[in-house]
């Protein structure tokens, strides 16, 4: 590769970078030889760069970006916040859970451009390292990861759901959805928190800290 | 993901143009369509936000029933006070469905449109897929079909329609309201989704430039006796091998109207006449709820991996007609 030469040298970060995007670009060759056109071939259009704003915990950020680029992409390359993390991309792992108004989505389903002027918060927003969130906190208490790279997800899911719950929204686990919604039950814990996956299974500690912050929020 | 255009729609008007050109396609809260793109299996050369459009309201019909705006998100309509209410099998199956991450994002039409979890269709690594590539085969006949039809399958596809919610919106006789160039449509749930027949690229009878801009549900009195049972590999965030959406408006033990549907075995949502109708009129018992399940059942037929479905089918809906009718 002609960007070898490049990289020598540089970062760990750069390199897999790099690496990512050469595979990347493999894996678009051989879709795009694969994939049929449906009828008449529509030509794929040039690259069109845009400025798109984001305001990203609390801070504004003017990004040059092509409408391709998700949210997950825009906020780890171009804003440079790698706390929220790639896992499967494809929206089942939930490992880069952020907060669009508040409500936890999954950044590498939705496309950068689709936010221009929401309020994304990220794990970063949520607490520093000398001022934890109560979250944070609970998960280092509980010992609620292992590896931690699934954790800034889980977090960020973890606090959006007890707002859900405080805001009388219902889950699968809710025995009654025509009734106010009870405390929050391991049971219910465990299915609100379903879309973010532990790959190390720290899941009865994570469980544990979740709680831990329910409890005290109902105080 | 290759290379396109994004283009924010702000009326309808403007994005039933847009939307009808070709290349564009629209996008809601991009779950689906997002993955899709990344897998290489959806190309749009342009993608038409609606999302932004003013079709989120969730609001009482004259005369009763309830308008569900087409942008109106799944956790929100999950949650509104009034289909909890009056509608609450339809709050089990979007639970049901999905994480709380996927449910904020995703839209009441994207959901109407979700493609097939088939993986022979998501894997462009596979030849064989009239879903994907018309005229080129289904490797699914022939292959891993654990979790493919059971009824209305055609020797050109046996894939399923993935979403709880449309097994809902059929078994409540939802109606979809679209708007095109020529005006608005009505389909009615029933007909919105297809089978795929010889044409199983096709999954409903939505036009090229028409855009859902609603789903209505008529007043009915299922509220008391309703249940969504769903059955899958996991407890949670999984696709369903066999769902099944009953509501029951019951009268001194006696049915007076039934709705009943079934998900993850057929191209559409499954619905028989004939087994709603051997339930009405007559007490909930295990003899009217075995025939309701054989007319429902009727000509299914297994693939190699999947004939579990049928007794799984058979159980499930005695157990969420049971629990509706508050018989357990």
């Amino acid at each position: 590769m002609d960007d070898r030469h490049e990289i020598t040298g540089i970062s760990r970060r750069t390199v897999l970078q790099s690496a990512s995007g050469s595979a990347a670009l493999c894996a678009a060759g051989v879709s795009a030889q694969q994939s049929e056109p449906a009828t008449a071939p529509v030509p794929v259009p040039s690259a069109t760069v845009r400025t798109v704003a984001l305001r990203i915990n609390g801070r504004g950020y003017s990004l040059k970006l092509e409408p391709r680029v998700t949210l997950l992409d825009a906020i780890r390359e171009q804003a440079g916040l790698y706390g929220t993390k790639k896992g499967c991309d494809r929206g089942q792992c939930g490992a880069c859970t952020v907060l669009a108004n508040g409500r936890r989505i999954n950044a590498c389903l939705t496309l950068a451009v689709m936010h221009e002027g929401a309020d994304i918060t990220t794990i970063e927003g949520l607490g520093t390292p000398q001022a934890l969130h109560p979250m944070q906190q609970a998960f280092i208490e509980n010992d609620a990861f292992q590896c931690g790279y699934c954790t800034p997800g889980q977090i960020c899911s973890a606090v959006a759901m007890l707002g859900e719950h405080r805001n009388g929204h219902a889950s699968a686990a809710s025995p009654d959805l025509r009734a106010p919604m009870a405390a929050l039950s391991d049971e219910e814990i465990r299915e609100r928190m379903s879309g973010n996956l532990c790959r190390c299974g720290a899941y009865t500690n994570i469980v544990a800290a979740v709680r831990s912050v329910a409890a005290k929020s109902r105080t | 993901m290759i290379n396109l255009d994004y283009q924010r729609a702000t009326t309808v008007a403007d994005a039933i143009r847009l939307g009808a050109e070709p290349g564009s396609a629209f996008i809601g809260g991009g779950t689906n369509l997002i993955d899709l793109m990344k897998g290489g299996v959806a190309n749009p050369r342009r993608l038409v936000d609606v999302s932004s459009l003013p079709l989120s309201a969730i609001a009482p019909l004259p005369g009763g029933g309830l308008r569900i705006g087409a942008m109106a998100r799944n956790t929100d309509v999950a949650n509104d006070r009034l289909v909890r209410e009056r509608y609450p099998l339809l709050s089990q199956a979007l639970l049901a469905g999905a994480s709380a991450q996927l449910r904020n994002m995703a839209t009441v039409g994207g959901n109407l449109m979700q493609r097939t979890r088939c993986y022979y269709f998501y894997d462009t690594a596979f030849d064989a897929c009239n879903k994907r590539r018309p005229g080129s085969g289904c490797a699914a006949r022939n292959g891993h079909n654990r979790i493919h039809a059971v009824l209305g399958a055609s020797e050109q596809c046996v894939a399923t329609q993935p979403s709880d919610m449309n097994v809902a919106l059929a078994a409540l006789r939802a109606t979809v309201v679209v708007q095109g160039r020529s005006g608005e449509r009505r389909i009615p749930m029933q007909d919105f989704h297809r089978l795929p027949g010889d044409s199983p690229q096709v999954d409903t009878t939505l036009g090229a430039d028409e855009l859902i801009v609603a789903v209505d549900l008529p007043a009915n009195a299922f509220a008391l006796h309703s249940h969504y049972l769903k059955i899958r590999d996991r407890a949670s965030y999984a696709f369903a091998l066999v769902s099944v959406a009953a509501a029951l408006e019951m009268r001194d033990g006696v049915v007076q109207d039934a709705g009943l549907a079934l998900g993850g075995v057929a191209h559409k949502p499954w619905r028989v006449a004939a087994a709603e109708q051997a339930l009405i009129g007559k007490p909930l018992g295990p003899e009217t709820i075995a025939a309701a399940s054989r007319w429902v059942l009727q000509g299914a037929r297994p693939l190699e991996h999947n004939a579990f479905k049928i007794p799984l089918a058979d159980q499930a809906i005695a157990r969420a007609l049971r629990t509706a009718g508050g018989l357990t």
